[in-house]
């Protein structure tokens, strides 16, 4: 059990790489730390299905894998879909004594296209009719692959494709969907969000995932320095300031209770500890145009929307 | 036929012969959504599987691409996986079609033929299949419940062959086929669970350099659906067409090795002459329509008149050998095309027939009808006067028109 | 890179597109212009770095009771610099 699973760093590093290097990520790139990271987490016998995106294609270019696990793509919308009849498949042909009996782990992994856009539909049908699977999504805020569009999860004011910072637009003017109190609102029995400079509690999450019986949803913030035009040797530095600044909390909503996890809970403790949202975006080249004086006040509008968010998570953590 | 065996007679529609041919094939997973004129198939199996008289998962998906989804990746986890959907539903399945024939998964998908909108229509033609014909996917149409019975179990089987592996299609015209009752003959349980058999799998090389069942299996990682480059893409797709070449000969083999204990044939599998050895003059068609050109084709005999009919039972692969043989020495054909291929001039079939006569010596004149398009009902006298048209265009050796409407009003 | 060898026909490769060989038979090496320097004396062994690498091509080596960096992989992203609590990693240029 995740409770009694006492790790260090050692045991992780020691771990084999079930995402095997020599995969053609950007340098830099945090969607393959935590794909690394995932794959350290696992339990036992485990089959992966990503969704078209990043991840998917760095690491199966034919007839190269960087997999050593079962692994499947189909297409882009149905990462969920597709865990529902490799679970399903599981369960009936354990029944019927044609495969071993034995407990399998099916992890679905999507990108934010994957899951909040064109994924939404099979996420949401998978968990409503309750297949034990975990769905990890994996957060860079834009269709990066295809590159650089914008998505359900692009952050207000970030520059993207099609979303361009101009002369009248200041970059995308909706805020981001909040996916994973979405996922909450499907009463599945675990949802989370992580943080790959936070290793340890993203691992611990993913194996509480894997031993939910029923779906399970974890959404990873994974920066991208392509994409966010940021350097390569910060991704990882962003996705704790991230967590800093209240922009990506950390927390786990287990059985519908809400619970902050200690990166985030540190600084409902100490709100002194809180960092501005302007310290992160600084650092990233997507928000550049908001440092200029046309269009500063949008750094207010996000600060405004963080402080909102944060606020609402730390009353339903029952810290407000 | 020595073998054959007693066989019991039930009357079904053309859906219930699909649920209970599905029932008896011990399909291990079925993924469905709802869509006229197929609910019946789901619901009548969802009643097998609440009454304890299936072992099969049945999942009720949030949409038709999410149902073939899971079947295309339950059947690469290795179950037996079937479904049912039909005109928007099938559409909607688009690129699921062409990823599941890629994938090399042989799922079995009943089609209750139904027309595509815009506008909506819930009624039979072959629009919907017609329009995936370029899948990748096997395709077989039925004429009567009998036959979408037989074609089901027998979809399995050429479906799981080791020289196919290609997911299969069996199609029965919406309403007309789908809703008739008719008398159908069923095999008993253990006889289709015997000619069904149990799923086998081709060994693939993986990365770990094994030889291995295609499945995915913790003991022997691989990895599918990965991004082929245009260094390699091209040889899957010529190993997809390799696998229909072979499947021509599969599918009159699992045919006949069917008709042996049901004592049931359909002309050689791939092709059904009805009165066409000395015709000269016939149609060709699929599906139910077949009947009703039977019915006239014999009248018209009954008058002298040298009349016949061409039912193409397995459209994918396309019997194109058989259909020049059937054709050649016909002296005009009339296509009925239950479907529109817009600005083609002409249907599917229409295209697909001339084709298989173009490189043979003897020439006959070619003619498209299209017909019964939104489930436009088609009549025998509607029928005769197309075979009227067939002789005149004998007479006068040309074609005037290439393409007419049936009951089309002006 | 990758010795580039002649590619196989439509006859050879098994069906269905089942990936035969692992990544780690491709070296992407040679992707980097600055590659990691470690100060041995500084370096804790804190194994963050073989943790956050996005390539895996930090690995502890069980026999050398040590991190190995291992250049075949490293595209000289410098997260392992960046992240390196006692700065003991500095990004050298090719």
């Amino acid at each position: 059990m995740s409770e009694e699973w006492k790790f260090t760093a050692k045991d992780i590093a020691q771990k084999p790489d079930l995402f095997m290097s020599g995969h053609r990520a950007c340098a830099g790139c945090a969607p393959a730390t935590v794909m690394r990271l995932i794959m350290k987490a696992l339990r036992g016998p485990t089959i992966v299905t990503h969704a078209t995106g990043c991840m998917e294609v760095v690491s199966t270019i034919y007839p190269y894998t960087s997999w050593a696990v079962p692994w499947l793509h189909t297409a882009f919308e149905n990462a969920a879909a597709n865990a529902s009849g490799i679970e399903t498949a599981i369960k009936i042909l354990r029944k019927k004594g044609r495969i071993k009996d034995q407990h399998v782990d099916v992890i679905a992994i999507a990108g934010d296209g994957g899951t909040y856009d064109i994924g939404f539909q099979a996420l949401s049908g998978a968990v409503e009719r309750g297949h034990d699977f975990l769905f990890v999504l994996y957060d860079n805020e834009a269709y990066m692959n295809t590159g650089i569009q914008r998505s359900g999860g692009t952050p207000l004011g970030a520059a993207t494709t099609t979303s361009p910072a101009g002369e009248v637009i200041p970059g995308k003017l909706e805020p981001k969907k909040p996916i994973a109190d979405i996922m909450v609102a499907h009463e599945i029995p675990y949802v989370a969000t992580a943080s790959p400079y936070y290793w340890r509690d993203l691992i611990i999450k993913v194996r509480k995932g894997l031993e939910v019986e029923g779906p399970a949803f974890l959404h990873v913030f994974a920066p991208c320095p392509r994409g966010w035009r940021s350097d390569p040797s910060k991704s990882i530095e962003l996705s704790r300031l991230a967590v800093e600044t209240c922009v990506f909390p950390l927390w786990e909503c287990i059985n519908g209770e809400y619970q902050l996890s200690a990166p985030s809970k540190v600084i409902a403790m100490a709100p002194q500890k809180k960092k501005p949202v302007k310290e992160y975006l600084a650092v990233q080249g997507r928000f550049r145009h908001l440092f200029t004086p046309k269009y500063e006040k949008l750094i207010d509008e996000i600060q405004r929307i963080t402080d909102l968010r944060w606020q609402k998570l730390l009353k339903k953590c029952g810290l407000a | 036929m020595k073998n054959v065996v007693e066989q019991k007679v039930l009357a079904l529609n053309g859906n219930e012969a699909v649920a209970y041919a599905v029932k008896q094939c011990d399909v291990d997973v079925v993924a469905a959504y709802p869509i006229t004129p197929q609910t019946i198939i789901v619901e009548r199996f969802s009643e097998y599987v609440a009454n304890g008289e299936v072992e099969t998962a049945f999942v009720c998906t949030e949409s038709e691409h999410s149902a073939l989804t899971a079947c295309l990746t339950a059947s690469l986890t290795g179950a037996r996986t079937f479904t049912a959907s039909a005109s928007a539903g099938l559409a909607l399945m688009h690129e699921m079609l062409f990823v599941t024939s890629g994938c090399r998964a042989p799922v079995v998908m009943a089609i209750a033929n139904r027309a595509l909108s815009a506008p909506i229509n819930i009624h039979g033609d072959q629009s919907d299949t017609m329009a995936q014909r370029d899948s990748g996917w096997i395709q077989i149409y039925a004429e009567n419940a009998q036959e979408v019975y037989d074609s089901v179990i027998q979809a399995f089987r050429i479906a799981e062959h080791p020289e196919v592996l290609l997911p299969a299609m069996v199609c029965l015209d919406g309403f007309q086929l789908s809703h008739s009752v008719e008398n159908v003959n069923v095999l008993p349980d253990d006889v289709v669970k015997k000619f069904v058999g149990v799923r086998q799998f081709p060994k693939v090389l993986t990365h770990e350099g094994k030889l291995a069942p295609l499945r995915l299996d913790p003991e022997n990682p691989m990895t599918m659906g990965p991004l082929a480059f245009p260094n390699y893409y091209f040889e899957f797709k010529r190993q997809q067409e390799e696998a229909m070449k072979k499947a021509l000969e599969v599918i009159k083999q699992v045919h006949d090795e069917y008709a042996e204990i049901s004592g049931r044939t359909y002309g050689d599998g791939l092709l059904d002459a009805y009165r066409l050895e000395d015709a000269e003059i016939a149609t060709v068609c699929l599906g139910s329509t077949a009947g009703t050109v039977k019915t006239v084709v014999d009248e018209l005999r009954e008058k002298g008149v040298r009349a016949g009919l061409l039912r193409i039972r397995a459209f994918r692969p396309l019997p194109v050998e058989g259909i020049r043989r059937a054709l050649e020495d016909v002296k005009a054909v009339a296509v009925m095309d239950r479907s529109i291929s817009f600005g083609g001039q002409g249907g599917a079939v229409f295209h697909e027939v001339r084709h298989a006569l173009y490189d043979s010596e003897k020439r006959p004149l070619v003619v498209d009808y299209i017909y019964g398009l939104g489930g436009r009902d088609t009549s025998p006298t509607q029928i005769h006067a197309i075979y009227k048209d067939l002789q005149e265009i004998a007479k006068q050796g040309r074609v005037e028109v290439p393409v007419k409407y049936v009951g089309l009003r002006e | 890179m990758t010795v580039k060898e002649k590619e196989k026909g439509w006859k050879e490769i098994s069906i269905a597109a089942v990936c035969w060989k692992p990544s780690t038979e491709f070296l992407t090496g040679d992707w980097k212009t600055y590659k990691p320097v470690r100060d041995l004396a500084k370096c804790t062994r804190c194994l963050l770095c073989a943790i956050f690498c996005p390539d895996g091509a930090i690995q502890w080596n069980a026999d050398k009771n040590d991190i190995e960096f291992d250049y075949k992989y490293c595209k000289g992203c410098g997260i392992c610099a960046n992240e390196c609590p006692v700065k003991a990693i500095e990004m050298k240029l090719e």
